[in-house]
C-alpha cells in the first residue's frame, strides 16, 4: 500500500517541489494551503506522515502540530516539520509540541525521500 | 488481474532472481575467470538485497547483503571466484528462497551456518591470492584489513515516543540496514499489566552492530530523538567474527540477568538445506502471460460481444423464414468458432516453456556430479516446448526422480566409463518436443543400460514372473514400474529413497501420459514421457453404450471397426480379433457395465492404445468427435478404475471418460487369463 503524505505549506511552490518528489517515489500525497487547512484534512482522513512549515497563515505549524497531536485518528503519525534554519530553539518547540523530525530548507528531493523512507520504514 | 501486492509480486520477482543467480552461478562453476558472470551474479544478489529490504525482507536483505559483499570482492578483484565459493553462495540460494517464502524466523541457524562457510570460502579465496602475487602487493594494500569491528549499542527511547511518531521498529530496521546486527530487547522496565499503557513505550534495546559503520552513522539514525533519550555506543573488540555468532542469543551483559528477551535465537541447527520445498503453501499461484496473448484473447472476447447483440437482435425479430435461419445459423456458426478459439487462447495462457522445469536440472546434476564423484553433462533440447504450467509443476517430482536413476545407476563412475571406451563424462540429455496434443519430453543418459538379469532376478524374487518364464524385453523392462521394485544393488543416498518408479508412474498417469522406457546394455537408457498438452480440455470421441454415453479421448483411438453379429457370435468367449494379422483383445463394454441390453446389431470396436499396447473397445454405437470439458469424479467415485472423469453433453446429461491406461491393463489382464487358460 502506498504511504499517504500530507504536506501543510502555504507557499504553493514548495507544496509542487514536495508534491512532485513524493509522488515520483510512489507516495499518494494530499495537500493543505495552511495551518487550519491542515488540521482539518487531519481530522478528515488518516495519513501515514505529515510534512509541515512552522511559518503559516491562519494557524502556524507549532499550533497545528499541538491540535493533530490531540487527535486520536493520527496517533502516532510521523510529523515531520520544515525549518528555514537550523535554528535549535524552533527544533525544541516544535519536538515538544510533538513533531517526530525536521528537514532543514533547503533540501534536495533525496533528503525528503531519505526522510520519508526513515520514517515510514520503506 | 489483481497485481496489487508488491509482497506477492516481489516474491515472483525474487524467485526469478533467484533462479537467473543460480544459472549464473552454475555457468560461473564452469569458467571461473568470467567478469560478466560475477558481475551478473553480483547484479542480481544486489537487486535482490535492495528490493528485499524494500518490501520488508530483511532477514533476506541482511542475509544477501553478505553474500552481495563477497561477490562484490570478486568483482572488484580482491578475491578470486572459486568452486567454493561458487557452491556456498549455491546453497545460500536455498537460504535465500527460503527467506522469501517465510518471514525469516527459525532460519537462523542455516543462514549463521551458510555465512561461516562463506567466510571460510572467501577467507580460503583471500589466502590463496595473498599466497601467490609479492607480498609488496599485500603491504600495499592493507584493504582487506580491519575484520569488520563493530558496536555495541543500548538505547532507551523516551515513553511517549511512539504518539510523537517515532517507530522504535523503524530505528532497529535503520540499524539493521547499516550492518550485521544483533538485537535484544530489554524488557525489565515495562510496568505490570494493568498500568501498561498501550501508546507508550518502555523497552531498552542493546544491540550488536558488526560492519563497517563509523559512529556518527549510528548517531545519525536516532538523529529525531537523540536528545530525549538515552543513547550508549560502544565499540566492540571482535577479532574473529564467525567464532561468536553462533551463541548469539547469550549476549546478556552482567548485572542484567533475566531481563533480556532473547529475540534472535532458536533454529534448529544443521541440517534444513532445502526449507523451501518444505513450504508448499504457495499464496498464490500466478502466471506470467505475455501481452501479445492477452491482446488476442480480448479480440475475441470483442467478437463474442458483437456475435452476442447480433443473436439478442435475432431473437428480439424472431426468426422468420429461410432468411432468418440461415442468419441464426450463422451466429451459431460465428459462435462455436469464437468458443473453440477462445479455448485455444485460453489454453495458451496457461502454457509456459518448459525452459523454467529444466532449468531446476541443472542444479541437481551439478548436486548429483558432486556428490557421486562423476563427471555428468547435461544438455537440453527444445526448452521452448510449451506445457501447461499445472503439469509443468507436477512433472517436477518425477522427473527428479528419472535424473536421479539415471545419473545414480545410469551412468558410470569414469574409470568404468573409461574402460569401457566411452568418453570420461557421462551426458544426460533432457529433450521436449510436441506432437499432437501430446508434448514428448525423454531423459536419455549414456550409461550402462539396465541390467535385464538383475531385473529378472529380482522380479522373480519378488514373485511378478515364474521363474525361467518366457517373457518379452519390453515386458521385463516394464517390470521397474511395480511398487517397491529396486534394483540397486546397494541403496545409495541419492536413489531409492522409498519413492520408487511406481510412483513416477503414477505421477505421470495421473497427468493423463504415459511413460516408456528403451534400454540398451552398455549405451544407456532413454525414458520418454508422454504427456497431454493442457489437463482442462481433450478431443474425445462420443461413443453409446446401451443407454448410455461414454467419451474415449481421440488421443488415444486408432481406429475403430465394425463388430459385425456373426462375428461378434462367432468370438463369443474368445474375445480376439485378428487385426493386420495381430491378435488384439478386445473388452465388451456392455458386459462390463453390465448395461443389461441387447447388443445393436452394428457394434463397433474402438481400437486404442497405450504404451504400445493395443485394446479393443466394442461400443454400441459412435456418435462423433466431441470437446470434452474434464470435470474430475466427486470424491465418493474417484476410485472407480475405469473412468478418468466425466463431461457434461450439450443436452445437460453426463457422459463418463474412459481412462484408456487402464482400460488397456485391463484388457492385457484378459489377455493373460485366457492365454494362461489355454
Amino acid at each position: 500500500m502506498t504511504a499517504s503524505i500530507l504536506t501543510v505549506d502555504d507557499s504553493s511552490s514548495l507544496r509542487m517541489a514536495i508534491r512532485i518528489a513524493l509522488n515520483g517515489a510512489g507516495y499518494d500525497v494530499s495537500e493543505a494551503v495552511d495551518g487550519l487547512d491542515g488540521l482539518n484534512k487531519a481530522k478528515a482522513a488518516k495519513f501515514d506522515m505529515i510534512i509541515a512549515d512552522l511559518n503559516m497563515p491562519n494557524m502556524n505549524g507549532l499550533e497545528m502540530i499541538r491540535e493533530i497531536r490531540k487527535l486520536p485518528i493520527q496517533l502516532g503519525t510521523p510529523i515531520i516539520f520544515l525549518t528555514t534554519e537550523s535554528d535549535e530553539a524552533m527544533k525544541q518547540e516544535a519536538r515538544a509540541a510533538g513533531a517526530t523530525g525536521w528537514l532543514v530548507k533547503p533540501f534536495v528531493p533525496d533528503q525528503l525521500l531519505r526522510i520519508a523512507a526513515k520514517v515510514l520504514g520503506r | 488481474m489483481s497485481g496489487q501486492d508488491p509482497i506477492a509480486a516481489f516474491r515472483v520477482e525474487a524467485g526469478e532472481l533467484l533462479g537467473d543467480i543460480e544459472q549464473a552461478l552454475l555457468d560461473l562453476s564452469h569458467d571461473l575467470t568470467s567478469r560478466d558472470l560475477v558481475d551478473s551474479v553480483f547484479r542480481g544478489l544486489h537487486t535482490l538485497k535492495g528490493s528485499g529490504a524494500m518490501f520488508g525482507f530483511d532477514a533476506l536483505a541482511g542475509f544477501t547483503h553478505h553474500c552481495e559483499t563477497a561477490f562484490d570482492r570478486v568483482r572488484k578483484g580482491q578475491v578470486p571466484a572459486t568452486e567454493e565459493l561458487v557452491a556456498v553462495i549455491l546453497s545460500a540460494m536455498d537460504h535465500m528462497q527460503a527467506l522469501v517464502d517465510g518471514d525469516g524466523s527459525g532460519l537462523e541457524a542455516t543462514g549463521d551456518e551458510i555465512l561461516g562457510r562463506l567466510h571460510q570460502a572467501i577467507g580460503a579465496a583471500d589466502a590463496s591470492v595473498d599466497a601467490a602475487p609479492a607480498t609488496a602487493a599485500s603491504a600495499a594494500h592493507p584493504a582487506s584489513a580491519p575484520a569488520a569491528q563493530g558496536w555495541r549499542i543500548a538505547f532507551r527511547l523516551p515513553t511517549d515516543c511512539m504518539t510523537t511518531g517515532t517507530n522504535p521498529l523503524m530505528l532497529l530496521d535503520e540499524l539493521r540496514s547499516l550492518g550485521d546486527a544483533r538485537i535484544t530487547a530489554q524488557t525489565d522496565q515495562i510496568p505490570s499489566l494493568d498500568e501498561l499503557d498501550a501508546s507508550q513505550c518502555h523497552l531498552g534495546w542493546q544491540v550488536e552492530l558488526r560492519g563497517d559503520v563509523s559512529r556518527a552513522d549510528i548517531e545519525d539514525v536516532f538523529i529525531f530523538v537523540m536528545d530525549d533519550m538515552t543513547l550508549e555506543i560502544e565499540p566492540m573488540e571482535c577479532a574473529a567474527p564467525e567464532a561468536e555468532t553462533p551463541a548469539a542469543a547469550e549476549i546478556v551483559p552482567e548485572g542484567e540477568p533475566a531481563a533480556i528477551a532473547p529475540v534472535t535465537a532458536e533454529a534448529s541447527t544443521g541440517d534444513t538445506p532445502r526449507n523451501a520445498k518444505a513450504n508448499p503453501a504457495k499464496v498464490q499461484e500466478s502466471v506470467r502471460v505475455p501481452a501479445e496473448r492477452l491482446d488476442v484473447l480480448m479480440d475475441r472476447v470483442g467478437e463474442l460481444v458483437i456475435v452476442q447483440s447480433r443473436l439478442a437482435q435475432l431473437s428480439h425479430q424472431g426468426v422468420r423464414g429461410p432468411a432468418g435461419e440461415l442468419a441464426l445459423r450463422s451466429v451459431a456458426e460465428d459462435i462455436e468458432r469464437l468458443a473453440s478459439e477462445l479455448r485455444d487462447t485460453m489454453m495458451v495462457l496457461r502454457m509456459v516453456p518448459v525452459a523454467s522445469l529444466f532449468g531446476r536440472f541443472r542444479r541437481l546434476v551439478h548436486d548429483l556430479a558432486r556428490e557421486t564423484g562423476k563427471t555428468i553433462e547435461l544438455s537440453t533440447q527444445g526448452e521452448s516446448t510449451e506445457v501447461d504450467k499445472t503439469v509443468i509443476e507436477r512433472l517436477a517430482d518425477p522427473m527428479v526422480h528419472l535424473i536421479r536413476n539415471a545419473c545414480d545407476h545410469g551412468l558410470e563412475l569414469p574409470e568404468e566409463r573409461v574402460a569401457a571406451g566411452k568418453p570420461e563424462a557421462g551426458h544426460v540429455t533432457l529433450s521436449a518436443h510436441q506432437a499432437g496434443g501430446e508434448v514428448l519430453i525423454t531423459i536419455r543418459d549414456d550409461g550402462r543400460g539396465i541390467n535385464r538379469e538383475r531385473v529378472r532376478a529380482k522380479a522373480e524374487a519378488q514373485g511378478l514372473i515364474e521363474p525361467g518364464a518366457q517373457i518379452s524385453d519390453s515386458e521385463l523392462l516394464q517390470m521397474i514400474f511395480h511398487p517397491g521394485f529396486s534394483t540397486a544393488a546397494q541403496v545409495t543416498n541419492l536413489s531409492g529413497r522409498g519413492v520408487g518408479m511406481d510412483v513416477v508412474k503414477r505421477t505421470i498417469e495421473s497427468l493423463r501420459g504415459t511413460i516408456d522406457i528403451t534400454s540398451n546394455p552398455g549405451e544407456g537408457s532413454t525414458v520418454v514421457l508422454r504427456i497431454p498438452l493442457t489437463l482442462a480440455i481433450i478431443e474425445g470421441l462420443l461413443v453409446r453404450v446401451g443407454e448410455g454415453r461414454y467419451v474415449i479421448p481421440l488421443a488415444v483411438v486408432e481406429e475403430c471397426i465394425e463388430l459385425s453379429l456373426e462375428e461378434d457370435m462367432r468370438s463369443r468367449g474368445r474375445s480376439f480379433i485378428t487385426l493386420r494379422d495381430r491378435l488384439v483383445p478386445f473388452i465388451r463394454l456392455r458386459e462390463m457395465f453390465a448395461t443389461g441390453t441387447r447388443p445393436d446389431p452394428h457394434q463397433k470396436i474402438v481400437v486404442i492404445t497405450t504404451g504400445g499396447e493395443r485394446v479393443g473397445l466394442v461400443v454400441d454405437q459412435i456418435i462423433g468427435s466431441h470437446q470434452t470439458v474434464i470435470k474430475s469424479m466427486s470424491p465418493l467415485h474417484r476410485d472407480v478404475a475405469t473412468f478418468a472423469g466425466a463431461t457434461i453433453l450439450g443436452d445437460g446429461s453426463v457422459a463418463l471418460i474412459l481412462d484408456a491406461v487402464q482400460l488397456v491393463a485391463f484388457g492385457q489382464e484378459q489377455e493373460e487369463r485366457l492365454r494362461a487358460a489355454g
